[in-house]
């Protein structure tokens, strides 16, 4: 393995821009430019061994250069995700093949085959952010590890080209030299700067844990993306739909059969005039009285199942608890939580007719047929009985003309009656639809009179279950606290050496040049050392090309 | 030396990385979204066929069961229910059974379907969508072919030709 050794003394390894420990530049290039401070001139490993394949790798994913390009890339095809909506935001009923190509026209039909309507769930899209994942910890480990190294090792004393190299720097004439750095050491100290001494020089720096912000965000950055993968570990994370009508039971999704969940009732309240809050009102009337939704509530009854799982057998049921789920306010159980987020009001769940003479108008008894689980056989007395032959819960007509039902639930419900008397005991047959009745045998005496619709409400619930919320919530904090760190701190680092009797002063810092040369400013007020030169605002003005050194922040 | 370490640790960092990249990817996309498998046992579960008889899959071991999951209304499960029920009686000799788990219909509509059709197999009702979330069944009709040992061999969705049934059937006998 190469090595440098500096005229200090100290080894460095192969690929440092400047000694470690005194900062003379090693590769001397035509010129006196500024050093690029990044990463303090420490060799980035990934680019000084390239041997064998493993090395070529960790080269690559090390690369900003690559690790901007594919956040890039993730962000264009991000955004191409919002042109038309995701598949799972489209009518659930419909072939998507078709919906895109009718509602977009070419560029949706050209949108769904390239497959951009499930896109946050394709294969590359996942790879994508997963080596977005793989470059945030190559690149943060390739840096990390030298520039601690480097922090560690500087010495107080630099050589004079390190020093004359930097953006900031002077040269000053001073009657007393002892008492001169006797001074600016004790006003470094009172301005909180770690100093260090060596041989009469001086090295005062403060806030270096700022330069480890970055790879605390990082890490935590990291620990999001490993929560959010653990997210595809069974078990892990749930999140499932649920529909449930007022006076049913049904099994939880998502649970295995072992929670069941009764819903009593659903509530749905507007603000209303004259009820609410006089506060209100000027809202309530320029949106409307009973416009504006005011809670939407479930009551619900959770039960636990008992004894062994079997589907399809009645369960037998234990009441954990009632609870009225309202919006934010979620059942929560078991690690479960059941939110509140849909509803649909007024599904039809029973309808009523009255076997009638069509004549006279004389009825005989009514029939409620339950929508969900008719009964076939009706019995009004006296002779008078219904049958219900056919019901069609979606009803509509086929391709072959042939009455059928689109779904099972009762959006359009039809029946086919056979209506008995004791003048008609073969009995007469009638179709009964919404506004719609058809005698297929010919002119029947009677018929089934609509007298009325019963309705319930239907509540819309989440089912969520997620172990990996609070991994992503410590992820989102270190993220926080780096980005704090990183952002609200500055490294700031003043070197004061004798050279050849003369005063010199250097200085760095990651960022806000400003505040360091206001601190530097107050720092020698009085003490007849001149204040360093910005060497690089002077280049600018001198137009000289050549010295827009990157200044980096890392 | 220094240099052999560094690329230990880098192999061995890149292939925590490799694998974690890899179970993301595999579990997302090469594992089975359905809670039943091919080659998994089938749960069991008990329903109550239309003439009020219970029918419990587990006590089908020793038989092949043709499980099939459809509704009245769906027209694909209409086509292929006459073939299901022409086969019955000849492999029920052999050791085949036939069970339609309807999807929580109401009774009278099942009946009215099974008798214009002369259906004869059994017709269980999945009233609670208990099997329905049990088998996680999405699109109308799915059939699961179970060997002799419980096991699922086979998930068809969508409409099956005579020949097909067969075939399945064949595929299952003891």
């Amino acid at each position: 393995m190469k090595q440098v050794k500096c005229e200090c003394g100290h080894v460095n390894p192969h690929g440092t821009a400047f000694c470690e420990s005194c900062g003379k530049p090693l590769e001397e290039r035509a010129g006196k430019t500024l050093l690029d401070m990044r990463y303090e001139g420490s060799a980035r490993r990934s680019q000084t061994y390239k041997r064998t394949f493993i090395d070529q790798i960790w080269a690559f994913f090390s690369s900003v250069k690559v690790g901007v390009a594919l956040i890039v890339i993730t962000l264009i095809a991000s955004a191409i995700g919002t042109i038309f909506p995701q598949q799972m935001y489209i009518p659930p009923n419909v072939d998507p093949a078709k919906y895109y190509k009718q509602q977009y026209g070419w560029a949706g039909k050209l949108y769904y085959e390239l497959g951009f309507n499930n896109l946050y769930g394709s294969w590359w899209y996942i790879l994508l952010i997963a080596l977005i994942g793989v470059s945030l910890v190559i690149c943060s480990l390739d840096r990390v590890v030298p520039l601690y190294r480097a922090l560690k090792r500087q010495g107080v004393k630099r050589h004079p080209h390190f020093l004359e190299r930097q953006r900031l720097f002077g040269v000053s004439h001073v009657s007393d030299l002892d008492k001169t750095m006797a001074v600016l050491k004790e006003r470094l100290a009172a301005r909180r700067y770690h100093v260090r001494e060596e041989d009469g020089h001086l090295l005062a720096e403060k806030g270096r844990f700022s330069r480890w912000g970055p790879y605390v965000n990082h890490i935590g950055l990291i620990i999001f993306l490993i929560g959010v993968m653990l997210r595809s570990v069974p078990g892990m994370y749930i999140d499932r739909v649920m529909w449930i009508p007022e006076g049913e039971t049904k099994e939880i999704p998502g649970t295995n059969g072992r929670y069941f969940l009764k819903s009593e009732k659903f509530i749905f309240e507007t603000y209303e005039k004259g009820k609410d809050n006089e506060v209100f009102n000027a809202a309530i009337d320029r949106v409307g009285n009973g416009m504006i939704a005011k809670n939407y509530q479930t009551n619900v009854v959770l039960y636990k199942r008992v004894g062994p799982v079997i589907p399809g057998a009645k369960p037998k049921l234990e009441k954990v608890k009632e609870y009225p789920i309202r919006v934010n306010e979620p059942l929560e159980f078991d690690h479960y939580a059941l939110y509140q987020v849909d509803f649909r009001l007024n599904e039809p769940k029973a309808m009523s007719f009255q076997l009638a003479d069509k004549q006279s108008g004389k009825t005989f008894g009514t029939v409620t047929v339950d929508l969900y689980d008719p009964k076939e056989l009706y019995n009004l007395g006296h002779g008078y009985r219904v049958e219900l032959l056919s019901y069609f819960p979606d009803f509509e007509f086929d391709e072959d003309g042939d009455p059928s039902t689109k779904s099972r639930v009762p959006n359009n419900p039809a029946f086919v009656f056979k209506m008995y008397a004791p003048d008609r005991p073969k009995g007469e047959v009638s179709f009964v639809a919404i506004q719609q009745t058809i005698e297929p045998f010919g002119n029947n005496k009677y018929k089934m009179a609509f007298v009325g619709l019963e309705t319930r409400n239907v509540s819309g619930l989440t089912v969520r279950r997620d172990f990996t919320l609070w991994i992503l919530g410590v992820g989102g904090a270190i993220f926080m606290i780096g980005l704090i760190q990183g952002m609200y701190w500055n490294h700031r680092r003043i070197w004061v050496q004798r050279v050849n009797g003369e005063l010199w002063i250097a200085a760095h810092t990651n960022k806000n040049w400003f505040g360091l040369k206001n601190e530097l400013r107050r720092l020698l007020d009085g003490t007849g050392v001149n204040m360093p030169a910005d060497q690089l605002e002077e280049g600018k003005q001198a137009g000289q090309g050549g010295q827009a050194h990157g200044h980096g922040t890392a | 030396m220094k240099k052999q370490q560094r690329l230990v640790m880098r192999t061995v960092i890149l292939l925590v990385l490799l694998a974690a990249v890899g179970y993301t990817i595999y579990a997302n996309f090469f594992t089975e979204k359905q809670a039943v498998a091919v080659g998994t046992t089938a749960p069991d579960f008990v329903l109550t066929d239309l003439k009020g008889r219970e029918h419990r899959l587990s006590d089908y071991r020793g038989k092949g069961v043709f499980l099939n999951f459809w509704g009245t209304w769906c027209k694909p499960c209409e086509r292929e229910m006459p073939y299901m029920n022409e086969l019955y009686p000849l492999y029920q000799k052999q050791g085949v059974e036939i069970l339609a788990v309807n999807v929580g219909e109401p009774k009278l509509s099942v009946e009215k379907f099974a008798e214009r059709f002369g259906l004869t197999f059994p017709i269980v009702i999945d009233r609670q969508d208990q099997v329905l979330n049990a088998y996680n069944v999405g699109p109308l009709p799915t059939t699961f072919l179970i060997d002799k040992n419980g096991e699922v061999k086979k998930i068809i969705t969508g409409t099956m030709t005579k020949a097909d049934i067969q075939r399945h059937l064949e595929s299952i006998k003891p």
